[in-house]
């Protein structure tokens, strides 16, 4: 133990002095009536036990996180568990690898923390997962109860510090029923709309002795989620569809949470549907389909926000109807009359008014929808019209061997040298609407980005996580900016340790671009602060954390780069020098009209 | 500072004449243009454990909804409190509120009071005594109780709807005024009707999914 670690230990037993328990007798007996059977575990006998024993009751795998005073008896049980524990290099990390665990295997990521900084540094995750709906458990550690209140060493008030970014917490107040606490976040998690839960362990409740079992998950009594929408307006909704002539999808996070993927396609192709995603909805549908229109919003395709403006019946599924997708509220889809189909209640006529409203799971309302529709709406013109619009409005771009690598090469490059199924996670800025625009996804849960809450430095712990969810077969790809990517690259050395198979492509263009693109749009060019002309050298940083370290320049680099990074078996990093002035486009200016996107810079 | 995408240019582009006002509803002359904002009595049924009203007043507080009065207390059951919560907002808000409230996992159910509503208020009022048989004639006036008094003041009980509240704050104000506190509206459904008890979520939902019920301000009696 190094001495620092020694000193952490020895305050906390002072602080714990007073609350030891100390009867040992009951629990060495149950002990021994169970030694010999394999199957059965052996009884808990404290609260962290009861912890552990709840995560392995609910089927937990994996974990993320980092040691610290009050969280140490959490970790002392893990010691003995089958949960394989991925120690970051930072919190946040732990959170944002748990998170996008969640989104890769459906199931709520775990993550660990010690009270006071520890738990303050998940915050930022547990907002991110609070705003994607992300399933994920925060465990975190508290100071023993008696010094709650006190400004005990390491002390924060973690739920009040929680409660605006998370569905759910708990502060554990009793080791008899603090597994069933875990059991119950655990369910809350993932049932509904998902989103993070978290529970607060005292340092004395987690070292208290208890025989209590958790219960199985199952959420509060009070907790309801309406599974099927009412029948009558799913009627009503159907014959608006069979009436329309100008309908559209618009497929949110929702469908991939909900798993209505393939109910969506079906319903969209067999009535021959336009289908627009969210960006969280990325995925839902296959970006390569003929009625695909991709992504709406600011950055979104000008064919999506063309048909998005001028369809007369939108069957938004899933969404939340973001101002980032919406623009401005008076001239989003302002002929169409809005299908909503969500979970959450909370979500009708919340930011756009829903004249169907359908509260239900997603699958099994677009299966009632499905069976409600007995003739597909007679839209061929509209079909054609955004066919033609997508020719207009093509993503295409200049790539002249001369100028400076366009970074929209660069994302298709990857795209192009990898399987279908291949997971894309990203940072926050320009880098990630490159990586959202020019990567033509298939497949549900392969994009894992930090979509409400826009989270720079998410990149690379998601790909922690996503590669630890994903499939052995399953390439994992990080598209990260050079400042995103500085904010958590620390993670690195999760990476080396554990030889997780990532490649991380970094577009550099020495600028906080995204800022930069905006600064040249609306503030007259001045680059406050966002010039990063002082950046390291990405390739060599990667090396010295013991990862491959590449380094692009030019065109001619782009392939063969790209082909010995992904054969690299472990975490690589390519340094690739783009295009610095390079912007994204189309644009819908912030609160602006979908229809009225600018495809240049003049048109802002 | 270079390069786009191809395409015709936004002034060549068709554009819907139809809008939306701001709360996302279509303009049309079926729907309406503009909601005004009314004040509503919301009361709510909770478990009674300890963190459950901050989530309520952080609910409010973080969603940035106008909050006139929250009050809470217990019931006759141990295990469940009540919060009577009195808001002004335009019906979508006060839509936004109730399923809001109703997310959280503590809440049993949320019901928006009928106009009727018995709603009520108390508050100690205390007030310079320089001419104790005026004052007192006031305080017959209003149903006041004393329940203090002073060589210099006089404190005063009153229950009531909130009208009545204020037209004794108004007229006590001749006096001097020294202390205000008042406890802000409990409330309670009449007659038979439940004021806030647990409902089947299919049923409440899909009421409730799209502010179809016409509801009026509430009218403290
Ligand atoms: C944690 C955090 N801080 C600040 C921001 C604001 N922000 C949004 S995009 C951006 C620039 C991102 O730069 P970089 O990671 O280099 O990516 P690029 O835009 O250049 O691709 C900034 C600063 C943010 N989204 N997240």
């Amino acid at each position: 133990m190094s001495e620092r670690a020694a000193k952490v230990t020895q305050a906390d037993e002072e602080a714990q002095d007073d609350d030891q328990i100390t009867d040992s007798a009951a629990p060495d007996a149950a002990q021994e009536a169970d030694a010999g059977s394999e199957t059965t575990p052996a009884p808990v006998t404290s609260g962290a036990e009861a912890v552990v024993r709840a995560l392995e009751n609910a089927g937990v795998e994996h974990a993320f996180g980092v040691q610290g005073g009050a969280i140490m008896p959490v970790y002392d049980a893990l010691y003995d568990s089958e949960i394989y524990h991925v120690t970051m290099a930072h919190e946040q990390g732990a959170a944002h690898a748990a998170d996008a665990y969640g989104i890769v295997s459906g199931k709520p990521g775990i993550c660990l923390a010690t009270s006071g900084p520890g738990a303050t540094n998940l915050v930022t995750g547990l907002a991110d997962a609070d705003m994607d709906s992300d399933p994920m458990v925060a465990l975190t550690g508290q100071v023993p109860t008696e010094l709650v209140g006190n400004d005990a060493f390491q002390e924060t008030d973690t739920t009040g510090v929680t409660t605006p970014v998370t569905k759910d917490n708990t502060f554990s107040s009793d080791s008899d029923t603090v597994g069933s606490d875990v059991s119950e976040a655990f369910a809350l998690a993932g049932e509904g709309r998902p989103g993070p839960t978290l529970v607060d362990l005292p340092k004395d409740i987690t070292n208290g002795e208890t025989d209590h079992e958790p219960d199985a998950p199952s959420v509060p009594e009070t907790y309801e989620v309406q599974e099927r929408a009412d029948e009558e307006i799913v009627a009503a909704a159907a014959e608006r569809i069979e009436n329309s002539n100008r309908p559209a999808m618009l497929l949110g996070g929702g469908v991939i949470k909900g798993e209505a993927s393939e109910a969506c396609r079906e319903f969209a192709i067999e009535h021959e549907i336009p289908v627009i995603t969210t960006m969280p909805g990325i995925g839902a549908f296959p970006e390569d389909h003929e009625l695909s229109l991709e992504m709406a919003g600011m950055h979104g395709t000008g064919y999506a926000n063309m048909a998005i403006t001028h369809c007369d019946t939108l069957i938004g599924i899933g969404t939340r109807f973001d101002d980032r997708l919406t623009g401005g509220i008076e001239t989003f889809a302002p002929d169409a009359e809005l299908i909503h189909v969500d979970i959450d209640p909370a979500e009708i006529s919340k930011n756009i008014h829903a004249d169907y409203p359908l509260i239900g799971d997603a699958a099994t309302v677009v299966e009632q929808l499905a069976e409600a529709v007995d003739e597909s709406p007679e839209a061929t013109k509209w079909r054609a019209q955004c066919q033609q619009w997508k020719s207009d409005y093509s993503m295409a771009y200049d790539a002249p061997e001369d100028e400076p690598l366009q970074p929209e090469f660069v994302v298709e490059a990857l795209d192009e040298a990898t399987d279908d199924d291949t997971i894309v996670t990203t940072g926050v800025g320009q880098h990630q609407m490159w990586a959202c625009q020019y990567w033509t996804y298939t497949e549900p849960r392969t994009w894992v980005s930090s979509h409400g809450l826009g989270t720079m430095g998410y990149g690379l712990p998601a790909a922690i996580g996503a590669r630890i969810a994903a499939d052995d077969d399953q390439d994992v790809v990080c598209f990260d900016g050079d400042g995103s990517f500085l904010m958590t690259l620390q993670g690195l050395s999760v990476a080396v340790r554990e030889n997780l198979d990532i490649t991380v492509a970094v577009l550099n263009n020495e600028y906080i671009g995204m800022v930069r693109q905006w600064q040249d749009a609306f503030f007259e060019g001045r680059h406050s602060a966002s010039d990063y002309h002082w950046m390291p050298e990405f390739d060599k940083l990667a090396e010295a954390f013991g990862a491959a370290g590449f380094r692009i320049d030019d065109y001619d680099e782009v392939a063969d780069t790209i082909e010995e990074a992904l054969s690299y078996d472990g975490p690589s990093v390519i340094d690739v020098h783009i295009d610095p002035e390079a912007n994204v486009f189309p644009m819908v200016p912030s609160g602006g009209d979908n229809g009225q996107f600018a495809l240049t810079e003049d048109q802002l | 500072m270079k390069r786009g995408l191809e395409g015709p240019p936004p002034e060549d582009r068709p554009t819907p004449a139809g809008r939306r006002n701001k709360q996302g509803i279509r303009i049309d002359p079926e729907v309406e243009a503009t909601h005004e904002p009314r004040r509503t009595v919301i009361s709510a049924l909770v478990a009674h454990e300890p963190g459950v009203l901050s989530d309520v007043s952080g609910l409010f507080s973080r969603r940035q909804f106008n909050i006139e009065s929250l009050t809470v207390g217990p019931t006759k059951d141990e295990d469940r409190a009540r919060i009577t919560v009195v808001v002004e907002e335009p019906d979508p808000g006060i839509d936004q509120i109730k399923k809001q409230l109703r997310k959280l996992v503590p809440v049993i159910s949320v019901r928006e009071l009928e106009p009727d509503a018995m709603q009520r208020e108390l508050a100690l009022i205390k007030v310079d005594a320089d001419d104790p048989a005026q004052v007192s004639a006031v305080a017959d006036m209003y149903d006041a109780t004393t329940v203090d008094s002073s060589p210099e003041t006089a404190t005063f009980e009153i229950t009531g709807a909130r009208q009545k509240i204020e037209a004794a704050i108004d007229t006590f104000g001749q006096f001097g005024i020294r202390e205000i506190s008042r406890t802000g509206t409990t409330a309670l459904a009449r007659g038979t009707e439940e004021t806030a008890a647990a409902v089947n979520a299919t049923e409440s939902t899909a009421t409730e999914a799209n502010h179809d019920e016409t509801y009026q301000t509430a009218n403290d009696d």
